[in-house]
């Protein structure tokens, strides 16, 4: 069976909630109007129809224009060797859909992906973090209106919070909420550490010197 | 001499009763986290792993992905489509030929070339995908049997790769970075003497394969630690997405060269070898053969390689040739279009999936017309095939750890894009 023909037995399935296939270089894609039902579609997909396999889930930001996310599944069935496109649209007031983990489990890290360079929420995800950027990160990287070049961020306190097996080692990172210059254990002094018996480190002159400089000071 | 340990005796009962809790907590110990990488040498690169241990017995992974995130995808955003095929080199490093092939023809399946391009680029573009992929695992392999304790196995392999690199910069210019591949065609035609040079080390590239399986396959240390190690079931693996020789592993018999074939997959003799555990020695014996495999269609294709051009004629998709461009008006035309704007595709979208030595690696591109892509996705084998950790890690001793990895044979470059 080719790919419009599945694509023809989930419109019979589910009728309107499904626009008419379009073909584009051999390839069928479906839009499914309301994001809400894209895991009760999926699962049909997978559980009758045979597409065991989720290819990859991507994520479009059409800034500008309403709604501005589009959600994108490719599945692909093994036994039937059939590619499916599937599409649905996320407002931006919105923002947010309802997970496939439960229907394939790959689905989890792209989901993460997905919320993680464009801000758009999957409910009932077991576990939604940020996966590429770090934890606490403030921007979604991906979204059109987020530039090429970056936007300055403070590196988070989050990883160094906890206390470090090791802690007051000579290389040892301390925790706490300063910056990275601070943090870094080559430029710490003994003064403001607890570190008054380590005496190489107290002999390193070039130490000193970089953390009286008051360019490499964060906390007063 | 005496013991310096001291019993202390409490006089109070609670304070008794604290006492001998506290005691009988040591006895059954508590679970301990352990941070594995981001620079450890068995993560290749900069995995980490939040391991929770119950004595030597993980019970929790969670891994942590994404300290080599470069955000190729909107890097992507903002060039042309021949810009960044430099950029697809440094996705898996490790075998930047086969990601060049793969990106290229998912552009001109966007712009809808991709049954007319030549027939010699086509086999050329074979011979690098295996190429490309006889290096990634002869590096895999390699690695994997480092991590266990095969020392000499690498010194092997890579004796082998530093011969692929030769070939390669004879055919490309470069031995890392290859950007060898062009929409609509490649940069440049195999040079003389290279089809030669290149039978010559698959001659000895199987000879190497006959003792790097000498080595381990039947090397009882090896298969002690492999053997059973690892299982990922063939319904996990399906579930989880896995691809690549890793499911082959778990015996799925998916191989998109023969599921969808591309290029001139249909018209060569090769088998797909499986797996029948699933275990960290069932894809060590994948790899093992999809080696010699390679060799089998790098050599066909070198027998039946056509003469005739690499690129397609379109001067709107592939560069003219210099000398035209300074001397007659159309092709200069072409030429300032091409650099200034870059190739024009049509509105649309489209899915490309190669077998790449990880695994299937992805391009879905999202085109709004003009020279750049609006979105392009990239689907990464080994950020997916990481995914499955979580799931095959816990029960396994930390030891275990080391081999896993080293089986599942991933690269962060291309994990975090």
């Amino acid at each position: 069976m080719s790919a419009l023909e599945f694509a023809n037995k989930l419109i019979a399935q589910f009728g309107d909630a499904l626009s008419t296939p379009t073909e584009f270089r051999g390839e069928i894609t479906l839009v499914l109007k309301d994001a809400e039902r894209v895991a009760e579609v999926c699962a049909f997909a997978k559980n009758t129809l045979g597409f065991d396999y989720l290819v990859d889930i991507s994520s479009i930001d059409n800034y500008g224009e309403d709604p501005r996310w589009t959600i994108v599944y490719h599945i692909y069935g093994y036994g039937n060797h059939a590619y499916l496109r599937l599409k649905t649209n996320v407002s931006e007031e919105k923002s947010e859909l309802p997970t496939v983990t439960g229907v394939w489990r790959t689905a989890d890290w792209h989901e993460r992906e997905i919320y993680d360079m464009m801000g758009v929420r999957f409910r009932g995800h077991p576990d939604l973090r940020r996966i590429l950027m770090w934890e606490g990160y403030p921007y979604f990287p991906l979204r059109k209106d987020f530039p090429l070049a970056g936007k300055p961020s403070e590196m988070p306190d989050v990883a160094f919070s906890n206390r470090a097996p090791l802690e007051g080692g000579p290389f040892v990172t301390t925790p706490g909420g300063k910056d990275t210059i601070a943090r870094e254990p080559r430029v710490r002094v003994p003064e403001t550490d607890s570190l008054p018996t380590n005496a190489r480190l107290e002999r390193r002159q070039d130490v000193k010197e970089i953390h009286e400089d008051p360019r490499h000071h964060s906390k007063p | 001499m005496s013991s310096p340990v001291q019993n202390l005796e409490f006089r109070e009962p609670a304070a008794r009763a604290a006492a001998a809790a506290e005691e009988l907590e040591d006895l059954h110990g508590q679970k301990m986290v352990l941070n594995m990488g981001p620079s450890h040498p068995s993560t290749h690169g900069v995995l980490r792993i939040i391991l929770e241990l119950d004595g030597e017995i993980i019970t929790r992974a969670v891994p942590d992905v994404g300290y080599l995130h470069r955000g190729d995808e909107k890097i992507a955003e903002n060039m042309t489509y021949t810009q960044f095929i430099p950029y697809t080199d440094r996705l898996d490093y490790l075998a930047p030929l086969a990601n060049n092939v793969a990106y290229a023809l998912a552009v001109e399946k966007l712009l809808g070339i991709d049954k007319q391009l030549p027939l010699r680029c086509q086999f050329i573009r074979v011979i690098c995908c295996e190429l490309a992929r006889i290096s990634s695992h002869l590096l895999g392999l390699g690695a994997f049997a480092l991590d266990v304790g095969a020392l000499t196995v690498f010194m092997h392999t890579f004796t082998e790769r530093e011969k692929i690199y030769n070939l390669c910069e004879s055919l490309t210019g470069a031995r890392f970075t290859t950007t060898y591949t062009r929409i609509g065609g490649l940069s440049r035609d195999l040079p003389p003497g290279w089809v030669e040079q290149c039978r010559k080390f698959l001659d000895e590239v199987v000879v190497n394969f006959d003792e790097t399986e000498k080595l381990l396959t039947r090397n009882r240390i090896f298969v002690d630690r492999t053997q059973g190690v690892g299982v990922l079931s063939k319904e996990k693996a399906i579930d989880y997405g896995i691809t690549g020789p890793n499911l082959r592993g778990s015996g799925v018999n998916f191989d998109l060269r023969k599921a969808q074939p591309y290029l001139v997959y249909d018209q060569l003799q090769f088998d797909v070898p499986l797996g029948s555990q699933g275990d960290c020695y069932d894809r060590y014996l994948v790899r093992m053969e999809e080696m010699r495999q390679s060799v089998r269609i790098i050599r066909q294709c070198l027998d039946k390689i056509p003469a005739g051009p690499i690129n397609v004629t379109d001067g709107k998709i592939v560069m003219p040739a210099k000398e035209k461009v300074l001397t007659r008006m159309e092709e200069l035309i072409h030429h300032f279009i091409l650099v200034t704007q870059g190739v024009n595709a049509p509105p649309g979208e489209v899915y490309f999936g190669a077998e790449n030595p990880k695994g299937e690696l992805g391009f879905y591109i999202c085109s709004r017309g003009g020279g750049t892509p609006y979105r392009l996705k990239i689907r990464a084998p080994s950020f997916v095939n990481l995914s499955v950790l979580p799931e095959l890690l816990p029960g396994h001793m930390v030891s275990d750890v080391v081999a896993i990895l080293g089986s599942i044979d991933f690269v962060m470059g291309e994990c975090d894009r």
